[in-house]
């Protein structure tokens, strides 16, 4: 593992930001993650794709430390961060925007957003942040002391986007962005994650089921199937490919014998 | 006359309750576990006051003993969480509950041995003064149990809707999990609730020590106290001093008015209506919490 790091290092590619090896996980008895490893390099938008129950959400609740991995090793420039308590992994810089609605559903868009800076105290710089934050959600601004329960579902993602943003992350996890939202709303969300990708410099690592949306933004792709990386390229080569667009993209190819027996052999999997 | 003077005394009381209900529903947002021990814990928050203050033991200066008893309880409650309840973390409800119960009783035999179980008062500098009003006669203490409940109300509204500390329970009560991923040390937060509920629990102990005579069996208070969370809408803290303040105000009103006996039921009958009509209690929440 070592030399690899040095490797690294020699070329000129940009650092790796979060380099995950080996990684088990269980999910109540069940082994959610059998062995995973992969990198997120700095500026990067990195997307794992993955259906229902592939294990992508716990990979995120383990690199964000509310869940504790069986075995393998989450490394965060360096360190180590494994066995880290999730409040000292956020004040390290990555950040786990949560699928759905996690936010809190009884507090203002305001204080759901101040409270996504709990881990700092420069008050100066956290009033900038709330400005930039509303300036890339301006519909935030104009809902700011609306009770966060009652925003519609693109607008609580956005807000869970905009909390995360607060934390200052130089990585963010992003759960599921498109869940439940309309293809104009996802498409829109999408834009906004790019942009702060391009314009703020955040990592970002984004889990996902809409293959096509996920893989437009990203750079590097990992496809998950039953908690195990099966695939892993750069986006637009696994756009490309034949498996991707037969299993996650729904391009009909031919209707040959392999895509038959592939869908045969995977649903005996299951 | 007559009526407005029991409005009053049954004022004081109800905040009494009021204070110890605040205490379960501050654990109950917090952490979804229910403290049984509550009543236990203004028991001993009561007696920790007494060992502090009265002749027969330190014979501290009573302003001194408050805050320090104050102070221990908070110290106590957080360290029931840390040093107890945080390794129960993931085990059922039931389990926390009973846990709860047993430590009531723990209490209830340390309070014994240390300070006995024979009835104790509080000796406060205000004791047996009045102050006459019109032709109203109160206690001081009775006032003073008022305006501190008041005070106290205030603060916490205060510390909840201000303070970062405060934001941060509420957010760890909302949704736990996203409080977990902005960092916040939802296990400190915990403990911290725990501690603040012990801090309620000595308030409210003393105040009712100040009244009269205690004794180690006095914790089994909490269980009225339970009924006033449970009417005011578990998980409303205004709902709770609410839920003290109409025991409170109905206990003196029934044994007065109604037939003998009736005052003992009162509370718990008030309970069974709310549960049947409005079984969120008065102030239930119309935000389902989500799991």
């Amino acid at each position: 593992m070592s030399t690899q790091t040095s490797t690294d290092a020699g070329t000129a590619a940009p650092k790796v930001v979060l380099q995950i090896d080996n990684l088990e996980s269980y999910y109540g008895p069940i082994m959610a993650i059998r062995g995973v490893s992969l990198k997120v390099h700095e500026g990067q938008i990195v997307t794992v794709l993955g259906a229902n129950g592939a294990g992508k959400t716990t990979l995120l609740k383990t690199v964000s430390g509310v869940m504790d991995p069986e075995k393998g090793t989450v490394n965060m420039m360096g360190a180590d961060i494994q066995t880290m308590e999730a409040d000292a992994i956020v004040r390290r810089g990555i950040v786990h925007v949560p699928e759905g609605r996690e936010i809190f559903p009884l507090m203002t868009v305001a204080e759901n957003i101040a409270m996504g800076a709990f881990t700092r105290n420069d008050k100066g710089a956290i009033a900038a942040d709330e400005e930039m934050v509303y300036s890339y959600f301006p519909i935030l601004k104009e809902r700011r002391s609306q009770r966060a329960g009652t925003l519609s579902g693109g607008q609580q993602q956005m807000l869970a986007i905009g909390r995360g943003l607060m934390a200052q992350p130089k990585l963010m996890l992003l759960d599921e962005p498109s869940l439940g939202l309309s293809p104009l709303l996802t498409q829109e969300i999408f834009e906004i994650i790019v942009r702060l990708n391009k314009e703020q410099k955040v990592t970002m690592m984004l889990v996902e089921q809409n293959a096509k949306v996920a893989l437009d933004a990203a750079d590097y792709g990992y496809v998950m199937e039953l908690g195990r990386i099966v695939m892993n390229d750069r986006a637009e080569v696994l756009a490309a490919s034949k498996d991707i667009q037969e299993f996650y993209l729904g391009v009909s190819q031919d209707e040959n014998q392999r895509g038959q027996r592939r869908w045969k052999q995977r649903k005996t999997w299951r | 006359m007559d009526f407005l003077q029991l409005i009053l005394s049954g004022l004081a009381n109800g905040c009494v309750y009021g204070l110890i209900a605040l205490g379960f529903v501050l654990i109950y947002k917090a952490t979804e576990a229910v403290n049984f021990a509550q009543g236990d814990f203004m028991m001993l928050g009561a007696f920790v006051c007494i060992g502090f203050t009265n002749q027969d033991y330190m014979g501290l200066d009573f302003m001194l003993a408050v805050p320090l008893s104050i102070l221990v309880m908070g110290a106590f409650g957080y360290a029931f969480n840390w040093g107890i309840l945080r390794h129960m973390f993931g085990q059922s409800q039931t389990s926390i509950v009973i846990l709860t119960i047993a430590m009531g009783f723990i209490i209830r035999f340390i309070a014994g041995t240390i300070w006995s179980h024979e009835p104790t008062s509080l000796e406060t500098p205000f004791a047996g003064q009045e102050v006459r009003a019109g032709g109203l006669v109160l206690g001081v203490n009775e006032v003073m149990i008022v305006v501190v409940t008041a005070a106290l109300t205030l603060l916490f509204y205060l510390f909840f809707s201000k303070s970062r500390i405060g934001l941060a329970m509420q957010a760890a009560s909302q949704n736990q999990l996203a409080a977990y991923y902005m960092g916040i040390p939802v296990k400190r937060i915990h403990s911290l609730v725990w501690g603040l509920s012990g801090m309620v629990a000595a308030v409210a102990g003393i105040l009712f020590a100040s009244k009269g005579a205690i004794d180690p069996s006095t914790g089994l208070l909490g269980i009225k106290a339970f009924a006033a969370a449970a009417i005011g809408g578990f998980g409303s803290l205004p709902g709770a001093l609410l839920g003290g303040i109409i025991i409170g105000l109905v206990e003196p009103l029934a044994s007065r008015y109604g037939p003998a006996g009736i005052s003992q039921i009162a509370p718990y009958a008030i309970l069974l209506l709310i549960l049947i009509f409005r079984p969120g209690g008065i102030f239930s929440q119309t935000q389902r919490k989500k799991v």
